[in-house]
């Protein structure tokens, strides 16, 4: 027998989820206001152009996201869920840039700070390429009605790792 | 049992008060200008809060006491007033002791802290490092050679990595294990860590300040008494922080002089 | 919700891998359990030591050759121990217990839920916990030990390496990984408390109509939720520039070891900051069950409703907001703008007015009431004893002027002791007294209770209270053994000290006996067998595993109601009487 709910729990649990998520970045944002002050060692580091386009490829996997939720459709999804995949690809050749540029993590500490906001949301958003796979799963072989809460939750999830990417660009972008 | 708990809560209170009121265990006799000023907040602090500590503790031990279940089925009493005093006992009493701690309490601390070092001042070095503290005074030019740290070796003397070879400033710099000051002169100490963190401690002088690594730290004081006391670190530094100590040693103004043509090297 | 409405079969789903909250609930309980006790052990050796420095302790050196070769411990051991005693108690015991043990068990029932919100996320956020717990304790067993820089783990000391000294090696990046990983297992927990208070609520249970002990699990789970968000980057941050080489918290210039280290630029002010943000929270997050605890569990011995409810509730969330302005006092001497002490100093003044009006609410509480003492409301009434002196003592420290003196001294000691130690701790025993007959459908033995608390109370005073005559003599803490010529003297008083703490350690073994002849031979417990009025004991002791027998409870009163004089009795149950389920 279910619980009765008073609004739907998973959309809850992404709010309190982009809370923490927000809270940690902030840490980190912090961290890395104040290490640039206190050491003369702070190197500029280019960003790659390829973010650019990952950005886009991001941007773009929101709005088809909205179309698969719109009319619950497991292709519109798989398009989604590519792009992210996409964009993961697109960061790692980012990555391989800057390393063949002598560019690491400890090189300096500004590269410190673009491998850990990169490698952090990254791996934030394959949390959110496994949840979408997971409501696909449950789209296809839909028992008890198409999941419309785990739905909802996963692509507020997803919208927000596009919001996140944006700050951090802009961090980066402007900081670095 | 409420009764025997209002007497445990009453005899641990009347001890515990007890033990602070007769200071059998209290703060040294200060040596220090600014000693007074810490003494006196402490113990302004220490009526208001035993006076609160007594007052709760006995109102509970009281209330336990008389306020047992009888099986009468006599009715409850509330709280006359209710929450109301409650909260504006709270924030009365409470806001006026914080109004006027705050008050005396930053003049307290702006004079250890925020004061502008005199210009008088006597300038010395301290580099903390596990686990000893090293002094340095300038020599006759009265400058201080500059430190490099990738120089030290411990082994020959040279605690602070002076390049005697090419810096003429520190060959006549006097590094002492001991923190020789003469008595009523303000002394302006520059803490700076070698390793990790580490604090510099004299209840006696009732200052305090850590060791910060990559920070240069200004601590300024001055000695009331010709004493010899120690000076203790408090910022744990590893196996050997409860053994890394140093002496403060105040001395008259002539022996001091003495000491710094002594120590000439 | 649940996977279906029947009941779990098989051992592993039943006992060990089990979506029951109820089951998650003992299973944290059981942890800090293990936890309480290897801590208290770990503090029986480092109080034997410093009574007795030179004096060899049986078994010690067949435990640990190198580290205290003979049986007489080294100083790395020592404060190898004492982290790992703050580390386990602080995180393992006063984190996991009062929050994740008894909130995940008695929260949804009180709501009037079948379980939490996110059954999978919970039992993960436990055994993540767990394998914490297991690359803490693993810290032991590698070569050289466990870190010796405090559960505070300061940097450098923490950040270099094995440089630094015995311990600094794998041990504190075992210490570092431990951390993070709780980090995420408590992160799990909050999320759940958080959409489990907001959206699970049965009908007419208003947010004013929740018991104390929900409003305090709530709060504490928003405080944890921010506190661990910043702790986890914290130990990454750490953990990087242990072993990847950066410098987010070593500056440049150091020479350990004779080495002149290869990093700079960094801050050891930032771990600081860091690391308090997350940690003065924290301390709070350990003691607001227990004020919700108190809160739910006085009134109903008391046969009173609670003094002020809504002004308790305003206190409450105070105390969790103002938690956030206040992590710079631990740092007044840290080097940071002497002039933000002040900015510091003011808010952990001002924390003492909701704590004041709090103690006062309970003492009035007492006031005209016809008291039950029970083991369970005489713990509730000890804990406000023992936090009116843990928090007296934190009025000093709040003053900057006055911390310049106390500040590193067993002052500060006695103060955490006293507000942690024994408070959250008094809260704990008030709540396994008043839950232990629902959780296993057995009363425990009132008499054995009751002894428990009166040793453990005068136990605990001659432990701590002397602590703050040594600070003010004075006394540094964290070193292994006294022989500056001005600490030399405390030895008596340390060696009283000593015999308490022993003292009140065996008296523990009191409480263990109480609990394991209570689960076998204790009274069966009636569904209510304090008469008290939340949901929980509308319900049979033992609960049966979806809570309410498939049924939805109807709320239509708040949880305090207590002291009238109805057909009924005189309080009146939260739930009204055709949704009750009896057996």
């Amino acid at each position: 027998m279910a619980t009765l709910k008073l609004t739907s729990p998973a959309r809850t649990g992404v709010w309190i989820g982009i809370a923490t998520i927000t809270m940690s970045f902030t840490a980190y944002t912090s961290a890395m206001v104040v290490r640039q002050g206190s050491g003369a060692d702070w190197q500029h580091v280019a960003l790659p152009r390829i973010l650019y386009v990952n950005t886009l490829l991001l941007l773009l996997s929101s709005g088809t996201l909205e179309a698969g939720r719109r009319r619950l459709s497991v292709a519109w999804l798989s398009i989604t869920m590519a792009l992210g995949l996409l964009f993961i690809a697109g960061q790692v050749l980012a990555w391989r840039e800057l390393a063949s540029l002598g560019v690491y993590l400890a090189t300096n500490p500004a590269s410190d700070f673009f491998y850990i906001f990169t490698a952090l949301h990254g791996l934030h958003l394959l949390g959110g390429i496994v949840a979408l796979g997971y409501v696909m799963v449950r789209l296809r072989v839909s028992r008890g009605g198409p999941p419309l809460a785990a739905l909802s939750a996963a692509s507020l999830y997803w919208h927000f790792m596009a919001v996140l990417w944006l700050y951090l660009l802009l961090v980066l972008a402007t900081r670095l | 049992m409420g009764k025997l708990f209002a007497a445990v809560v009453a005899v641990v209170t009347v001890i515990s008060a007890g033990v602070f009121i007769a200071r059998i265990w209290w703060l040294p006799p200060d040596i220090s200008v600014l000693g007074s000023g810490i003494d006196q907040q402490m113990t302004e602090t220490m009526v208001a809060s035993g006076i609160l500590f007594v007052a709760s503790q006995l109102t509970l031990a009281l209330f336990a006491w008389k306020y047992a279940d009888a099986g009468d089925g006599r009715p409850i009493k509330v709280f006359p007033g209710g929450a109301t005093p409650m909260v504006v006992i709270s924030i009365v009493l409470v806001s006026a002791e914080i109004l006027v701690l705050t008050l005396v309490g930053t003049k307290v601390w702006g004079g250890i802290f925020l004061s502008p070092p005199d210009p008088n001042a006597l300038k010395i070095d301290v580099q903390a490092e596990q686990f000893a503290y090293y002094f340095r005074y300038p020599g006759l030019d009265g400058k201080l050679g500059l430190a490099h740290p990738e120089l030290i070796d411990a082994s020959d003397g040279n605690f602070y990595g002076l390049d005697f070879a090419n810096d003429t400033t520190g060959r006549d710099d006097i590094v002492s294990a001991s923190l020789v000051v003469p008595v009523d002169r303000p002394v302006l100490l520059s803490l700076h860590a070698k390793d990790v963190g580490h604090a510099f401690y004299v209840p006696e002088l009732r200052i305090q300040q850590d060791f910060v690594p990559g920070l240069v730290i200004p601590l300024q004081f001055t000695a009331t008494q010709v004493v010899k006391k120690e000076i203790v670190c408090t910022q744990l530094c590893g196996l050997g922080h409860f053994n890394m100590r140093a002496y403060l040693d105040v001395v008259t103004p002539e022996q001091f002089d003495q000491w710094l043509k002594d120590q000439a090297p | 919700m649940h996977e279906s409405s029947a009941p779990p079969t098989g051992f592993l789903r039943k006992h060990v891998f089990s979506l029951d909250h109820k089951v998650i609930g003992k299973q944290y309980l059981d942890l800090a359990l293990v936890a309480v006790v290897t801590g208290m052990g770990l503090s029986w050796l480092m109080r034997f030591h410093l009574a007795y420095p030179d004096i060899a302790i049986p078994g010690l050196g067949r435990f640990a050759p190198n580290a205290a070769p003979g049986g007489v411990m080294t100083p790395e051991l020592y404060l190898s121990l004492m982290t790992m005693h703050g580390t386990i108690m602080v995180f393992f015991v006063l984190t996991t217990a009062p929050f994740a043990g008894f909130g995940n068990y008695v929260l949804p029932i009180q709501l009037g839920a079948e379980d939490m919100a996110f059954p999978r996320f919970n039992m993960m956020s436990f055994w993540v916990t767990c394998v914490a717990f297991l690359v803490l304790l693993a810290a032991f067993f590698v070569p050289e030990g466990p870190p010796i820089s405090g559960w505070t783990a300061y940097a450098p000391l923490s950040a270099i390496g094995k440089d630094a000294g015995p311990g600094q090696g794998m041990g504190q990046t075992l210490w570092a990984l431990s951390i993070a990983i709780f980090c995420v297992g408590q992160l799990l927990g909050s999320l759940n408390f958080i959409a489990t208070t907001l959206d699970l609520r049965t009908r007419g249970m208003t947010l004013m109509r929740m018991p104390f002990s929900a409003w305090a699990w709530f709060i504490t789970s928003v405080i944890g939720l921010i506190a661990f968000s910043v702790l986890l980057p914290a130990c990454i941050l750490l953990i990087l520039d242990r072993v990847a080489g950066t410098s987010f918290f070593i500056p440049g210039g150091l020479v350990v070891s004779d080495r002149l280290q290869p990093h700079s630029g960094g801050s050891p002010l930032l771990w600081q900051h860091l690391f308090w943000f997350f940690g003065h929270p924290e301390v709070y997050i350990a003691i607001l069950p227990g004020f919700g605890i108190v809160s739910h569990i006085l009134p109903a011995f008391a046969r009173k409703p609670l003094l002020g409810p809504k002004v308790a509730l305003v206190c409450m969330g105070a105390i969790g907001f103002l938690s956030y302005t206040v992590w710079g006092h631990h740092m007044f001497l840290s080097g940071m703008n002497p002039l933000s002490a002040t900015l510091f100093s003011v808010p952990t003044l001002v924390i003492t007015i909701p704590a004041t009006i709090m103690v006062l609410l309970w003492i009035g509480t007492v006031y005209g009431s016809r008291m039950r003492f029970t083991t369970s409301a005489l713990f509730c009434l000890g804990f406000v004893s023992v936090f009116v002196s843990g928090g007296i003592s934190g009025f000093f420290l709040a003053q900057p002027s006055i911390d310049t003196y106390l500040h590193g001294t067993y002052f500060v000691v006695g103060h955490f002791h006293f507000v942690m130690g024994v408070a959250a701790m008094f809260g704990i025993f008030a709540g396994t007294y008043f839950w232990f007959p629902k959780m296993y459908g057995r009363m425990m033995n009132e008499t054995l209770g009751k002894i428990h608390f009166t040793l453990t109370l005068i136990g605990v005073y001659a432990t701590f209270m002397p602590m703050h005559y040594l600070g003010l003599a004075g006394n540094v803490r964290r070193y292994s053994a006294f022989t500056d010529d001005y600490m030399k003297g405390s030895l008596p008083l340390h060696r009283f000290i000593t015999m308490a703490a022993l003292f009140t350690g065996a008296v523990q073994v009191i409480f263990f006996v109480n609990l394991i002849w209570s689960r076998l031979r204790g009274a069966r417990a009636p569904d209510n067998p304090w008469q008290a009025t939340s949901l929980e004991w509308s319900i049979p002791s033992p609960p049966p595993f979806d809570n309410f027998g498939g049924h939805h409870p109807v709320v239509l009163h708040g949880p305090n109601e207590y002291g009238g004089t109805g057909p009924a009795g005189d309080c009146v149950m939260q739930a009204a009487p055709t949704t009750q389920v009896t057996r």
